[in-house]
């Protein structure tokens, strides 16, 4: 069976910005993160596949659905869509029961609505039903403005930068939820971010874009198996890898290619359980591997993974990447200078171990 | 029905009460549209609608009447188209011509708040609401109208209040013909031509006494509905 995508090539006008999609296919399963800097066109992109732009052009197909075809399109109120917006866009002369009720009212007689009260509850706006928008911190605003959309039973729901108003605290509440949500309701979901950190917790695939252009489609896997990955900032290469949850139920720890890893920080601390799950990410920093050639006991670092050396990749500052891969087949980065890596001869073959100093649970 | 031992016109009165709720309603069921369509107008040539609805601002009234009244003349263009439609009579002395000179006059009036009104909706309130299945009247009906209200209210009450207050345009469009053109302003002056002082007088005040409480009224109006956006 084919899978279910949405397909299309747009073009959108605008004064002094010009969208030109090039040709896409993007799976409508999971997340699929739209990322690039900020005028590189992601939001354009979600406007014109939400017919939110009616200078939008060319073709659009959801599923079987025709949603655009030249000119010709099928107005945003029948595409079956949520759409949370950056700031939320809340109706400021409503309440926040008036606000989730909006649409509700608005959807044909043949579609019911979702739960009202499991919708409200999974989000957390209960307490918040009938409070007066302006009483509402940039947290509530958006988890309301996601209850909103989910009421609707969109088929996609599209989010355009959803976190990038929030201070630290509420963004990673709301990430937690989305992460949540994304899980139990199996909704396809189009994502708009520029922090390398909401892709590498969220994403399934990731659409690279610059210029107006979508450059590429790729899973987020194989995007951060790249040296070069755009997805690496300030802080260097990033490693997620899969892992599964422990038999014992321990959820300060996971399983990966047969060995133990420690979660570190406030996240496995707080009991998050991962064992819900089948599998979680952790997300590896390459400058927090450290190489060794034998297993040192002596040492504070608890993680030590065995992985064999599979390239080492020149960086334009004195150091050397180290794709490393275990087992399993998944790999991740170690970052070294140019001399360790000469002392230690590592070369493609070798077997190591990796010491991991911070492995930080992301889903 | 006398006051201070004078009899009151009652006419004049009337009639500009009801040349002015006229107005008001059309520049209501008119201004809207145009408004919005300012208000949402990204090009170039947003300027010189502005400018040209302004104009009745700065121009003086006998100008614009001026000009009206040879638009509308009986054997004009104007006149004749309409009495294709069926329209008998003329427009010029008469009160559909009032009131489509007093449209003109209080223009931007109605027009302007309500078009600063509309300009401060985000869009993106409006993208939610078309993602919520809103058609295009129901976002206008349940989001744009309520967070405009102050707009629509200012829009309304100074049509109105400017309309009763206009005096170059009546008389150049509308002249001085008692219970068909007479509005107050007309009768004011006709009163002091006549040195009839003490008419004058009452006339003067019970304006001057209308537009003191309806400007009031708008202030305190802005003040209760103020609605914050955001």
């Amino acid at each position: 069976m084919k899978s279910v995508t949405l397909q299309g090539n747009l073009t959108l006008d605008l004064d002094g910005f010009v969208l030109d999609s090039g040709d896409f296919e993007l799976p409508l399963s999971g997340v699929t993160v739209l990322f690039g800097r900020s005028g590189s066109g992601k939001s354009t992109l979600l406007r014109a596949i939400s017919g939110l732009d009616k200078r939008t052009r060319g073709q659009l197909m959801f599923g079987d659905t025709l949603w655009q075809s030249g000119k010709q399109h099928r107005p945003t109120a029948e595409r079956d869509i949520g759409f949370v917006f950056q700031d939320a866009a809340l109706f400021p002369h409503l309440s926040v029961r008036q606000n989730l009720d909006y649409g509700i009212k608005r959807l044909p007689k043949g579609k019911a609505p979702a739960d009202f009260d499991q919708i409200v509850e999974r989000v957390g706006v209960g307490h918040l039903l009938d409070r007066d928008i302006g009483f509402l911190s940039g947290g509530e605003r958006q988890r309301v403005a996601i209850a909103r959309a989910l009421l609707m039973q969109p088929k996609l729901l599209c989010m355009d930068e959803p976190l990038s108003a929030l201070d630290w605290r509420a963004k990673a509440e709301l990430l937690t939820l989305i992460e949540e949500l994304v899980e139990s309701l199996q909704l396809p979901v189009l994502y708009i971010t520029h922090d390398p950190m909401e892709v590498e917790r969220l994403a399934d695939q990731v659409v690279l874009m610059a210029d107006g252009r979508i450059q590429s489609v790729e899973p987020l896997a194989q995007l951060l198996n790249r040296a070069d990955s755009p997805l690496f900032d300030h802080q260097g290469a990033v490693s997620v890898l899969q892992t599964h949850p422990l038999e014992s139920g321990d959820v300060s720890q996971v399983r990966v290619a047969d060995q133990i890893l420690s979660l570190s920080g406030a996240r496995a601390a707080k009991g998050r359980r991962p064992s819900k799950r089948q599998l979680s990410r952790v997300r590896i920093l390459a400058r927090d591997v450290t190489l060794a050639l034998e297993d040192p006991h002596k040492i504070s670092t608890s993680n030590h993974l065995v992985a064999t050396v599979a390239e080492l990749i020149d960086q334009d500052d004195h150091s050397r990447l180290v794709r490393l891969k275990l087992n399993d087949e998944q790999t991740f980065f170690a970052e070294v200078t140019h001399d360790s890596a000469q002392r230690l001869q590592l070369s493609p073959g070798l077997v190591v171990f990796a010491l991991i100093k911070s492995v930080v649970l992301n889903r | 029905m006398t006051l201070f031992g004078i009899e009151i016109e009652w006419s004049p009165i009337w009639l500009t009460l009801e040349i002015a709720t006229l107005t008001t309603l059309v520049l209501l069921v008119l201004g809207t549209p145009l408004a919005w369509w300012m208000a949402r107008m990204k090009s170039s040539n947003k300027v010189l609608l502005e400018a040209l609805v302004a104009l009745p601002l700065v121009l003086p009234p006998t100008v614009l009447g001026f000009y009206l009244l040879i638009i509308m003349n009986p054997n004009g263009m104007v006149t004749e188209t309409l009495s294709w439609f069926g329209y008998e009579g003329q427009l010029t002395f008469s009160k559909t011509g009032l009131v489509i000179g007093s449209v003109f006059y209080s223009l931007p009036f109605a027009v302007q708040p309500l078009m600063h009104a509309f300009e401060t909706i985000p869009d993106r309130l409006l993208d939610a609401a078309a993602t919520l299945r809103a058609s295009f009247l129901d976002r206008f009906r349940t989001i744009v109208m309520p967070l405009a209200r102050r707009g629509f209210l200012t829009a309304a009450t100074l049509s109105f209040a400017h309309t009763v207050g206009e005096f170059g345009v009546v008389l150049m469009v509308g002249g001085n013909i008692p219970g068909e053109t007479r509005m107050v302003s007309i009768a004011i002056f006709d009163h002091v031509e006549s040195l009839e002082y003490a008419q004058a007088h009452l006339l003067s005040a019970m304006m001057l006494v209308f537009s003191l409480a309806v400007l009031m009224l708008v202030y305190g109006l802005n003040r209760k509905f103020e609605v914050k956006v955001g």
